[in-house]
């Protein structure tokens, strides 16, 4: 990938990351407080904007989970790089 | 069943190999108070939750400490990347190179090799939760330790994230026990507790619901 184009590439995957984590802390949120509506909203929100960021992501990272979101070639699963070797 | 994501929780940053700071960390790695500890403890106890919340909540939890192992692993993992013999000697991973060469293993900063008496499951929902809010105050206080044995930045904000995770999931420990408590009030799903209920008030002013709340 050339630099440019890296710099983006990583600033979605960033992008994604956060999205994801914010995903995890109001599930546990919900867990105790299921019925709590603006908690199911935020999480409505922030789990659509992730549906629609990682096939982005996933053009440039491959698939990011073993059944992908996009038709990416399932090949990448292999080709592409680990989470402990990417250098955020 | 699980489904692998091929992304840390949170990015991990390391400037430089070091290997001193490797052999502590690892202990959140197969440490007693360490991630695979936790991750182990949660998803083994949800089995036996009598109410809703305190399942999905063992079940996230439990899920999300897994995440945490995959970035303790990261973290040592570059930590001792291109490390001789000769340095692992130098900062007491002697034993560690016999015996693993740089491979990641479940022990404790001195070594110790995982042990499932580190976690129970004791069948009983309060007890089980009430480790549990100890087990996350106990990670706490090691990450504390850790981020006072470091000066790497990159190092200490991925430490305070996971020390961070650790409060909060505490504090929905907290809430889980409150909520069983609630949940098992009419003895109906413990009806040993109606026992001790008549054990108490048969005996003393004191009434369970003055010593639960």
């Amino acid at each position: 990938m050339q630099h440019a184009q890296m710099e983006k590439a990583y600033a979605l995957l960033r992008r994604c990351m956060e999205l994801e984590f914010a995903a995890v802390e109001i599930r546990l949120y919900l867990d105790t407080h299921p019925f709590d509506q603006r908690a199911q909203c935020d999480f409505k929100r922030v789990t659509y904007q992730c549906m629609l960021l990682k096939p982005q992501v996933e053009q440039y990272f491959g698939p990011l989970e073993n059944f992908s979101f996009s038709q990416e070639n399932p090949s990448r699963w292999v080709e592409e790089l680990w989470p402990w070797e990417l250098v955020y | 069943m699980w489904i692998y994501k091929k992304m840390l929780q949170h990015p991990i940053r390391i400037e430089k190999p070091d290997l001193k700071i490797a052999k502590f960390l690892i202990t959140q790695y197969g440490g007693p108070d360490g991630e695979l500890s936790a991750a182990l403890r949660y998803l083994n106890q949800r089995y036996s939750m009598p109410n809703k919340q305190a399942k999905a909540l063992l079940t996230d939890i439990g899920t999300e400490e897994l995440g945490h192992l995959e970035m303790i692993a990261t973290m040592v993992h570059k930590l001792t990347k291109g490390a001789t013999p000769q340095q692992m000697i130098a900062a007491g991973l002697g034993g560690h190179y016999a015996d693993h060469e740089k491979a990641l293993y479940y022990v404790d900063a001195n070594g110790n090799p995982w042990t499932a008496t580190y976690i129970q499951a004791k069948g009983d929902a309060i007890a089980d939760l009430v480790e549990d809010i100890a087990a996350e105050e106990k990670a706490r206080a090691t990450y504390e330790n850790l981020i006072n044995m470091t000066d790497d930045p990159g190092l200490i904000d991925a430490l305070k994230f996971l020390r961070e995770r650790e409060v909060v999931h505490s504090q929905r420990f907290r809430e889980a026990l409150y909520l069983v408590r609630e949940h098992t009030k009419g003895g109906r799903y413990y009806p040993e507790i109606q026992e001790t209920k008549d054990i108490f008030t048969n005996t003393t002013n004191i009434t369970p619901d003055d010593v639960l709340d």
